[in-house]
């Protein structure tokens, strides 16, 4: 099933329902009122954009002149533009360019971060990279054996150590390993962790800078992983993850539930970071590029 | 983002000052921003919605209480009934847990909620509050080792858990587990199911023939307090499956305003049972309805605040400190302490995301303006004071505040903030002696019946001309340590 399928599939009840929050008012054409404004922005903030990107939105929408008036389908186009507007530019895939290419990965508790190494694994062994994970989880219980299993399906190498290890010195082992068995890429997993948790987060931040030691640009990469049933509370993530380990990317996972992820909106207007990637099923092969168009037109209920 | 909901209102009352009754014009303007502060707090839309409808037809006619603005009345009125659905009003019947046993306690929720971890926190709960043995069973057959990391779990609380056994259905497990629970005598049987989505239709309805076939005493539906809009959707989809009997929420000691709570109860109908408040096993905390209401209102979350303070407050320390205060001294060293507890607390912004009013302390911070390493260089500062300086700091002359200043890589201007700050404290700490010491001032702090936006505010909490926050009003925070557990010396203060 292709991208878009999985997505709008996942999608369709609650896309019917911002469709309906949307319209379902006006049969016809008729001018872009107030209710209907209202209407709009309430839908956008059902689907987590927050109110103040809604309101943006609302804005916008109510300063362009439909002086013949406009037709439900015509609305939902317009919101789904105004809102790819604000994600083209932040649509870039996770490029390979260097050997090793650290790439660490962070997150609060159960936003999906194993699974989605798996699926990266999964991606740049097709792609012909040689792969490489650390289990860097060291504090749940059965996170490495977890990412044991999941290296075994995928069939990468994995550089592991005990429960209740120090994650640190086995990022830089790893590393280390990466260097030598010239390894293309060098996936490291963490602790997920909420970010209110100084101590925690002072962790993270040795971590980020033991891996440097060997390779001081290294990690290349840090991912945040966000879930999209997660609300507001991700711009908070999302800033003080990238002042503890500078996060240069984002994955969202979880989007072929009922949530529908809109705070990325809201995150890609403020923070400006590039979405790589986003997550929408359980399987290796449910990590997809992020697709701007198709996701603004999923969530303004375009897709049909 | 953490401005006060009381503050924002106060803009809108300000012209109002000194009328009677709320009019409908009034409450409505102050509804819209209720409504705003609930839609960030991530309260769902349609929540939100019949929440505005009642309590605007609670507010509209109602008196304004003298020496309150017409803005604090109505974040009251908001405040009591966010309580009221929060709690849901009647009293919280107990868990089923005492039918003939084993009482079977099923676990539903999406993946990464927190189902796994709760499970164990609940099984430690009734194992050590109710005196129950309790055996856990993973019915997780999709997540990879998801059944071992309840077996460790087990391993580490000490609870039994159902011996694993490959490629069995969950409904078999949950089977297998009911039996072996009645068979060795357990009290009750925890079964921890995998995370589905609503909209998966196979692990949905497999998740319904699990609670037809072991039909649970208790349906818990574990919740992330981070959730978003989508809580409303997720409850829903739960509720029309199987049939719940309460929710935890987990995440609780995240950042996030909590609204899910709000849909939840709102959704569901059942109780809010249990908040999940840390990583440690024992972090299971009975739901405070109260606390969460202040929390989603963003009126900071003052009683954790105060909770965490006293947890940090080493009772020796307390016990000396209020000693000095009774004699209404207040010396450098002291000051020194009190800013090792706020590092403790998760320094600046930690403190200042917790507290009330101090949005604009926060923003400052995060645009640079004030330095969150603040609390290091006031350390520094003191630790180059000489025994005498710290206990008299009025004899310290320019000669000496220089060397101060020298030795602790700061300036002159440095060290007379901190100088300033500390008389502020020192004045703050006289000023809550006249008072009635800690019990005038938490009324004072808490008000009555949760008028919560009223007095805490500190006001000029902004930063001041020198980048400093009104660190008297931090210090006034620190004089309320625990209104359920005060450290010895508190106590004693407070009866003063």
């Amino acid at each position: 099933m292709s991208w878009f399928g999985r997505l709008s599939e996942g999608l369709s009840k609650s896309t019917k329902k911002l469709a309906n929050n949307i319209t379902g008012l006006a049969t016809g054409t008729l001018p872009l009122d107030d209710d209907r404004l209202d209407a709009i922005e309430e839908g956008l903030i059902a689907a987590d954009l927050g109110p103040a990107v809604a309101a943006r939105i609302r804005d916008r929408l109510g300063d362009q002149k439909f002086a013949k008036g406009i037709d439900d389908e015509g609305v939902r186009a317009v919101v789904a533009e105004e809102v790819a507007r604000v994600l083209a530019p932040v649509a870039l895939p996770l490029a390979i360019t260097r050997r090793p290419q650290v790439i660490l990965v962070v997150g609060v508790n159960g936003s999906g971060k194993t699974t989605t190494i798996a699926k990266l694994a999964h991606r740049f062994k097709a792609d012909g990279q040689r792969v490489m994970l650390a289990a860097g989880d060291t504090f749940r219980a059965a996170a490495i054996a977890q990412l044991k299993i999941w290296a075994d399906r995928v069939g990468v190498p994995i550089v592991a150590g005990e429960q209740g290890g120090d994650a640190a010195s086995l990022a830089f082992e790893a590393v280390k390993r990466a260097i030598d068995e010239q390894v293309d890429v060098l996936i490291i997993d963490t602790a997920g962790r909420l970010q209110n948790k100084a101590g925690l987060m002072d962790e993270l931040a040795k971590l980020k800078r033991v891996i440097g030691k060997l390779d001081p640009a290294a990690p290349h990469d840090v991912l945040l992983v966000l879930d999209a049933t997660t609300g507001q509370n991700a711009l908070s993530q999302i800033e003080v993850f990238g002042q503890v380990a500078g996060v240069t990317g984002l994955v969202m996972t979880k989007l072929d539930g009922s949530a529908r992820g809109g705070m990325l909106v809201a995150a890609a207007g403020r923070f400006g970071l590039p979405i790589h990637a986003i997550g929408v099923g359980e399987g290796m092969d449910d990590l997809q590029p992020f697709r701007p168009e198709e996701f603004a037109a999923a969530l303004a209920g375009t897709a049909s | 983002m953490f401005d006060s909901l009381s503050e924002r209102l106060g803009g809108i009352f300000d012209r109002l000052r000194g009328r009677g009754a709320l009019t409908e014009i009034d409450v409505r303007a102050a509804m819209r921003e209720v409504r705003v502060a609930l839609l960030e707090a991530d309260v769902a839309l349609p929540v939100v919605k019949d929440f505005i409808e009642a309590a605007t037809q609670r507010a509209i006619g109602a008196e304004v209480i003298k020496s309150v603005t017409p803005g604090q009345m109505v974040v009251k009125i908001v405040n009591d009934c966010l309580i009221e659905l929060l709690a849901g009003g009647d009293e919280l019947p107990p868990l089923k847990i005492n039918v003939t046993p084993p009482a079977v306690i099923m676990m539903v929720g999406l993946q990464g909620s927190g189902k796994t971890t709760s499970t164990a926190k609940l099984a430690g709960w009734l194992g050590t509050r109710e005196r129950k043995k309790v055996m856990m069973a993973s019915l997780d057959v999709a997540r990879p080792a998801a059944q071992e990391q309840l077996r460790v779990l087990g391993e580490q609380t000490g609870i039994a858990t159902l011996p694993i056994i490959a490629g069995q259905s969950p409904v078999q497990i949950a089977e297998r587990a009911r039996q072996a629970a009645r068979l060795q005598g357990f009290d009750v049987v925890l079964l921890d199911t995998a995370g589905r989505l609503g909209v998966d239709e196979a692990l949905m309805a497999e998740m319904a023939a699990i609670a037809g076939a072991t039909s649970p005493d208790e349906i818990l539906l574990v919740v992330d307090s981070l959730t978003g809009q989508d809580a409303v959707n997720v409850a829903g989809a739960f509720k029309a499956r199987v049939p719940l009997t309460g929710v935890i929420l987990t995440r609780m000691d995240g950042d996030a305003r909590g609204g899910a709570a709000l849909s939840m109860r709102h959704v569901t109908g059942t109780p809010i049972r249990f908040a999940g408040t840390g990583e440690k096993l024992d972090a299971l905390e009975a739901f405070d309805a109260n606390r969460v209401a202040g929390r989603i209102l963003g009126m900071g979350d003052i009683v954790g605040l105060v909770e965490k303070a006293a947890a940090n407050f080493e009772a020796e320390q307390a016990e000396k400190m209020a000693e000095k205060l009774a004699k209404g001294q207040f010396d450098m060293d002291d000051l020194r302490q009190q800013l090792a507890q706020m590092k403790k607390m998760g320094g600046l912004s930690g403190l200042a995301a917790m507290m009330p009013g101090m949005g604009a302390a926060k923003k400052a911070m995060d645009n640079g303006a004030i330095n969150p390493k603040l609390l290091d260089r006031m350390e520094a500062i003191i630790l180059s004071m000489t025994a005498k300086e710290r206990a008299k700091p009025e004899i310290l002359t320019a000669k000496r505040k220089i060397r101060i200043a020298n030795g602790s890589g700061t300036t002159v201007q440095d060290v007379n903030k901190l100088l300033k700050m500390h008389q502020e404290m020192a004045n703050a700490m006289k000023r809550l002696r006249k008072m009635g010491g800690i019990k005038g001032m938490m009324k004072m702090l808490s008000g009555q019946g949760g008028l919560l936006g009223g007095g805490p505010g500190p006001e000029g909490a902004g930063p001041e001309a020198g980048g400093a926050i009104d660190m008297g009003a931090l210090g006034r925070m620190f004089g309320r340590p625990g209104l359920g557990n005060l450290p010895p010396g508190f106590n004693k203060f407070g009866r003063k």
